[in-house]
């Protein structure tokens, strides 16, 4: 199974393709589409993520002592930068989900959804993803 | 009729690119853009002018107190305000109804009820909430009905005796429809009760004349009517005005002070404790006497022919469906397209260079109403033409196919 780093680039490969951001937006929109979806009992308060404007729900759980995150947007851009985390961090070592980074959603180009102003939530989810491997990290041990 | 082409030219912002493209203003709703001659102002007072105001008697003390009160006469003169000492500056809209409502417990005692409108902003519900929790008194909602009208059957029928205070805008921001308030306030005036109108979306679209609607109190935002931010006015009655207490203790607003007692100066001044904004009050000024060339008449009619065009065009979009869309609004278009999300929308065509508000507008009681996460939204102004809304809807357009 590949590491983290090695999906990263495999993304930053994949969106080096396309000349422009709407062929760019475009196969975000199509990856949305693959985003291992949360059950929907989890789509609850407990599971949510409020950001101004779109909603975002993720489910993390422990296999192999591996964290794996299923997770869903109402909005469709978003859907797609979740799914795009998600094929990175999920199904990893805590360790390794706390020591990632997201420089690579800057290096397709798609930077400005993760500005903590933005109003879509994504901030917010990225830190809930750290604070399901810090939890998962302790249970280990 | 308006030369379009001359007033453009006098808004610098709107010559920039936004991600490479010419920049389409539609959040107009939000905040309007500002002339040159607004602009040049600020540059001016700063640059020739900065003193502060109503205490030094040096010669630059002096200027800038008549710049600042010239500016207020012209405020006066705009919305019709018989006096200048009932034209109050405050730093926003927000702070008007702040300044009423911190106040209005002269005016609301325990088990009365306010009623306020289900088209609200935020703005103007929260001030009224803390009212009634601390006083005691119940906030009652004027419905608002599908076509996003309010429900004026309903409105006479919430009036009684206990009705103590009214606050409605004169135009939704999630929705532009022009609400019926010279009724609403008659209405509310036969029990007795005091009416705040809320004119945030009114004071930069349309002619605004206070006596005519007889409110007890309206308030104004200065950047909505191409001023500054951190300027707004607050119109009152004069007897409201004297019976409502100081919102704000400090300099400027005192008559004597010592450690035993202190009295309050008499209006405006009882209202503007501290340094108020000079080079914002100025500027305004200057807004003003902009839009007066422009003409507030010509501003209202040519925005309605870019509300009757946008509407026109935005339903050509398949799924498109507008909220509130009757005869009496502003040039506010609120929208969704059917099975997308307006936070979708609004990211594809921010990439395009337009600029659309999406999301609730700081109103969720509205969106809840009509069950929905938020709208898209566009706002015109007198600078925007028939052009734009065109690269406005082949966005649109694109962005549907995009999402879809």
């Amino acid at each position: 199974m590949s590491n983290i780093k090695e999906i990263q680039n495999e993304i930053v490969d994949e969106f080096s393709m396309f000349d422009d951001w709407m062929q760019r937006y475009e196969y975000m929109i199509d990856l949305g589409k693959s985003l291992p979806i949360i059950d929907e009992q989890y789509k609850d308060d407990e599971h949510s993520i409020k950001g101004c404007q779109s909603k975002v729900w993720v489910h993390a759980g422990l296999t192999n002592e591996n964290v794996v995150f299923t997770a869903d947007s109402d909005a469709i851009i978003t859907k797609g930068i979740i799914a795009i985390l998600i094929r990175a961090w999920s199904n990893q070592k805590p360790q390794d989900i706390l020591d990632a980074n997201t420089d690579f959603i800057d290096e397709i180009g798609l930077k400005e959804h993760l500005s903590p102003t933005r109003a879509n939530g994504l901030v917010s989810m990225i830190k809930q993803l750290k604070m399901y491997a810090v939890a998962y990290q302790s249970q280990i041990k | 009729m308006l030369d379009i082409k001359k007033i453009r030219a006098d808004f610098p912002i709107l010559n920039r690119e936004v991600n490479g493209h010419p920049l389409v203003y539609f959040d107009n709703a939000a905040t309007s853009q500002k002339p040159q001659q607004v602009i040049d102002k600020i540059v001016e007072y700063y640059t020739m002018y900065n003193a502060n105001i109503h205490r030094g008697v040096h010669a630059l003390s002096q200027e800038a107190t008549d710049l600042y009160e010239a500016s207020r006469e012209k405020c006066r003169a705009f919305f019709n305000i018989p006096t200048a000492k009932q034209c109050l500056f405050t730093f926003g809209n927000t702070h008007s109804i702040n300044a009423v409502a911190s106040g209005a417990h002269v005016f609301v005692k325990k088990g009365d009820e306010v009623i306020v409108s289900a088209v609200e902003h935020h703005s103007n519900i929260v001030p009224w909430q803390m009212l009634c929790e601390r006083v005691g008194a119940y906030l009652k909602v004027l419905p608002v009905m599908d076509n996003g009208q309010l429900d004026m059957n309903a409105y006479h029928e919430m009036l009684n005796p206990k009705t103590a205070f009214v606050v409605v805008n004169h135009i939704s921001n999630a929705l532009g429809v022009t609400n019926p308030v010279k009724e609403i306030i008659a209405g509310a005036h036969k029990y007795g009760a005091k009416v705040l109108i809320d004119g945030a979306q009114s004071c930069g679209h349309m002619k605004v004349d206070v006596q005519d609607l007889n409110a007890d109190f309206y308030t104004m935002a200065g950047h909505k009517m191409c001023g500054p931010t951190g300027i707004g006015l607050l119109y009152g009655k004069e007897e409201a005005l004297n019976e409502l207490p100081p919102y704000q203790g400090g300099g400027e607003m005192i008559d004597q002070v010592s450690f035993e007692k202190t009295t309050y100066a008499g209006l405006p001044h009882k209202f503007e404790a501290g340094t108020p904004n000079i080079a914002g009050g100025i500027a305004l000024g200057a807004a003003v006497d902009y839009l007066n060339e422009v003409g507030m008449e010509n501003i209202a009619a040519y925005e309605n022919e870019l509300l009757i065009y946008g509407t026109e065009q935005i339903k050509t979009i398949p799924g498109a469906v507008i909220y509130g869309d009757v005869a009496a609004k502003a040039a506010v278009i609120s929208f969704n397209v059917e099975g997308l999300h307006p936070y979708d929308i609004g990211t594809i065509v921010d990439k395009l260079g337009i600029a659309v508000r999406t999301g609730h507008h700081c109103a969720q009681p509205v969106m809840e109403r009509f069950q929905i996460v938020g709208t898209i939204r566009a706002s015109f102004a007198f600078y925007n033409t028939q052009e734009e809304i065109d690269v406005m809807v082949q966005a649109l357009q694109r962005a549907v196919k995009m999402l879809s």
